[in-house]
């Protein structure tokens, strides 16, 4: 195991302390990681690759909310509104102008950031909770736009989006969708990564842990909260496009207060300011109604199940999951669970001389 | 112009915004004490209503028992959920603290529904539904009633806070945390009041409102509404609350006029107090009588 870091290896270079992977074996487990993935279709069925498919547009857009919330230190509760936008963004660039979908979704990216940028900009002045108040104003009334604007959205209707297609070859199945959902996720998460190393990416968790201080060393504070916001949105749109494109339908329905708290559950449960911790805030959140349907299909038919009409209700229970998951995270496990895992692994490479 | 239904939605909007008034004063009083931002306002309404409904209907008990049993459940509530929600989060970070009450709110407002259902359920009748005359507009006496509910509680909140031994030690709380524990003030115990009588108060407007109205779900948006009018008054200032209260109400209710005499939109009743948010925000953040934060490096 020699690939394995040591203990006591230290960096003697700036920039081998910034590379993307810390050391060879977490690269390879990456490169691994993706082999695999890239082999689930062949033995998964429809039921998994749907919750693969979820997973990662949910964990694109989970991830720009990482990166304004965890990263600068902005809090946003109306994150599901720029995810509904960038979907019906893609839908309307594809259904009214003829462009091909493949240039649809990072189009719809690209208007949902202006979009984010002019909310952005009253927010940049706005820290703490008076921020929180007007995004979640914002949630509201893009919400309200968005079932208003017939011409954008088709209204309370909702509108059909075409499945993506690239030189006539369409991925219609969830076979081929996964692939394409995968590559944009790669990209994506690689993105972030690279952002997090650059001097903006400093800045913004300058900005994030004293916007004072931070200001003195020459930090444009309205640029960086601006740019912050743009960022997420970008984010935000391209996962709300995947999420369009996957379903080819798209309603106003889907773009609630309750999808916001839910974005904003995945990275407190993930961990705020971790980028893996964004996917497995992701991985949790959406395995979470899962376990609750199998748990509620388990105890069917007893005497618990009668006495509280669980399968009736497993929408409310799932809610209430949600919630209660969030608090206990809060209370028990503030840091979330990359730093669960962060512990495990200093545990292993240590091993057996933890201390 | 139709002026009588005008002054009919401008009498709604300040029986509409005198409850506004309330609800936000019981946030107001929660931030005041503890410096929590309460995302789960509405649900104390919520909670309040279903309780007081269900010892009713199910209990058939008279309603001034079912009321005073839903007070004493609020107050028990409202401490448990400080002593062993909030209090472990002292100190968190402020993204930690709103988190924390946006769960609480999603958490009950799903437990509600799935104890209780999701269709609005009428109070059993406890007042005589009547009519009565005003300025040439039929108003009915549970308008009234609710306005004046408002109007006692808040005379009873200025009481509090200006004359009895808990108002003014949180008021001293609010105003220093150490100077007022040194003045022998057991902040804890104040933390745990002001959550409970926060929930009481607004168990009461939500009982109000599911007299005229009926108990639904629908309640928990009171607790959302209430964030234009703390900004609109100001975070930290009673009077402020109650006053954005009215405003908001009208303003709600005046966007409804212009909206189906004129504009025709749809929907301005819910989202014009969230656009008129977003301009204070803007221009006047700490509201018409908030307190301005100076930060000293």
């Amino acid at each position: 195991m020699t690939a394995m870091t040591p203990s006591g290896d230290f960096k003697t270079t700036y920039r081998a302390d910034t590379t993307i992977f810390p050391t060879v074996t977490s690269r390879n487990f990456a490169i691994v990681g993706i082999v695999l993935l890239l082999l689930c279709p062949t033995f998964m069925d429809r039921y998994w690759l749907s919750i693969l498919i979820q997973i990662g547009y949910l964990s694109i857009a989970a991830l720009g909310l990482n990166i304004l919330v965890g990263f600068t230190g902005q809090i946003s509760i109306g994150h599901a509104a720029f995810f509904g936008f960038g979907a019906f963004a893609s839908a309307w660039f594809s259904n009214s102008f003829g462009v091909p979908v493949f240039f649809a979704v990072p189009l719809a990216g690209l208007l949902t950031t202006a979009v984010g940028m002019i909310f952005g900009l009253p927010a940049a002045r706005l820290k703490g909770l008076y921020l929180a108040i007007a995004t979640l104003a914002a949630q509201f009334i893009i919400e309200d736009f968005l079932a208003r604007a017939e011409w954008f959205t088709g209204g309370v209707a909702g509108t059909m989006a075409e499945p993506f297609s690239i030189f006539g070859f369409v991925f219609n199945t969830d076979t081929r969708y996964f692939y394409v959902v995968l590559a944009y996720m790669v990209v994506m998460y690689v993105l972030a990564t690279n952002l997090m190393r650059s001097r903006d990416g400093r800045a913004l968790v300058a900005v994030r842990d004293h916007y004072l201080s931070a200001e003195m060393m020459g930090i444009n504070l309205t640029k960086y909260r601006t740019m912050s916001f743009g960022i997420s949105s970008f984010y935000a749109g391209i996962g709300g496009a995947l999420y369009a494109h996957y379903l080819q339908f798209v309603s106003v329905e889907s773009v609630t207060i309750l999808f916001s708290i839910q974005f904003l559950g995945m990275i407190i449960i993930g961990g705020l300011g971790s980028i893996m911790g964004s996917l497995m805030g992701t991985v949790f959140m959406v395995m979470l109604p899962e376990m609750m349907t199998t748990i509620t299909q388990a105890l069917s038919g007893s005497s618990i199940d009668l006495a509280l009409g669980l399968q009736d209700n497993i929408a409310f229970l799932r809610e209430m999951a949600i919630g209660l998951v969030i608090i206990l995270f809060l209370i028990f496990e503030p840091d979330g669970l990359a730093h669960r895992w962060k512990q495990i692994k200093a545990y292993w490479k240590l091993y057996p001389f933890s201390h | 112009m139709n002026t009588s239904l005008l002054l009919q939605l401008l009498i709604n909007g300040v029986i509409v915004g005198a409850l506004y008034g309330v609800v936000a004063m019981s946030f107001v009083l929660i931030y005041k004490a503890s410096q929590v931002v309460n995302f789960a306002q509405g649900e104390f309404l919520l909670i309040g209503a279903w309780v007081c409904w269900w010892l009713l209907t199910t209990w058939q008990i008279p309603f001034i028992w079912g009321f005073l049993l839903t007070l004493a459940f609020m107050l028990i509530f409202g401490v448990a959920l400080q002593v062993i929600v909030l209090r472990p989060m002292i100190g968190e970070p402020i993204i930690s603290v709103i988190m924390v009450t946006i769960g609480l709110a999603t958490f009950f407002q799903a437990l509600m529904k799935w104890m209780f259902g999701v269709f609005a359920q009428p109070f059993p009748p406890i007042f005589e539904r009547s009519t009565i005359n005003l300025l040439g507009l039929q108003v009915q006496t549970v308008y009234i009633m609710s306005l004046l509910i408002s109007i006692v509680i808040m005379v009873g909140f200025g009481w509090f806070f200006k004359f009895s031994r808990m108002g003014l030690a949180m008021r001293a709380t609010a105003f220093n945390q150490q100077v007022a524990q040194s003045l022998g003030i057991s902040v804890r115990q104040v933390f745990a009041m002001s959550w409970a009588i926060s929930a009481m108060v607004s168990a009461v407007a939500g009982i109000v409102v599911g007299v005229v109205n009926g108990v639904s779900s629908a309640l928990s948006f009171f607790g959302i509404k209430v964030f234009p009018a703390v900004i609109l008054g100001g975070l930290d200032s009673i009077v402020g609350a109650v006053l954005g209260g009215l405003i908001v109400g009208l303003l709600e209710n005046f966007a409804h006029y212009i909206d189906s005499q004129y504009l025709h939109w749809g929907n301005m009743y819910q989202v014009a107090p969230f656009y008129v948010l977003i301009i204070i925000l803007m221009i006047k953040p700490y509201g018409l009588f908030g307190t301005k934060d100076i930060e000293r490096v």
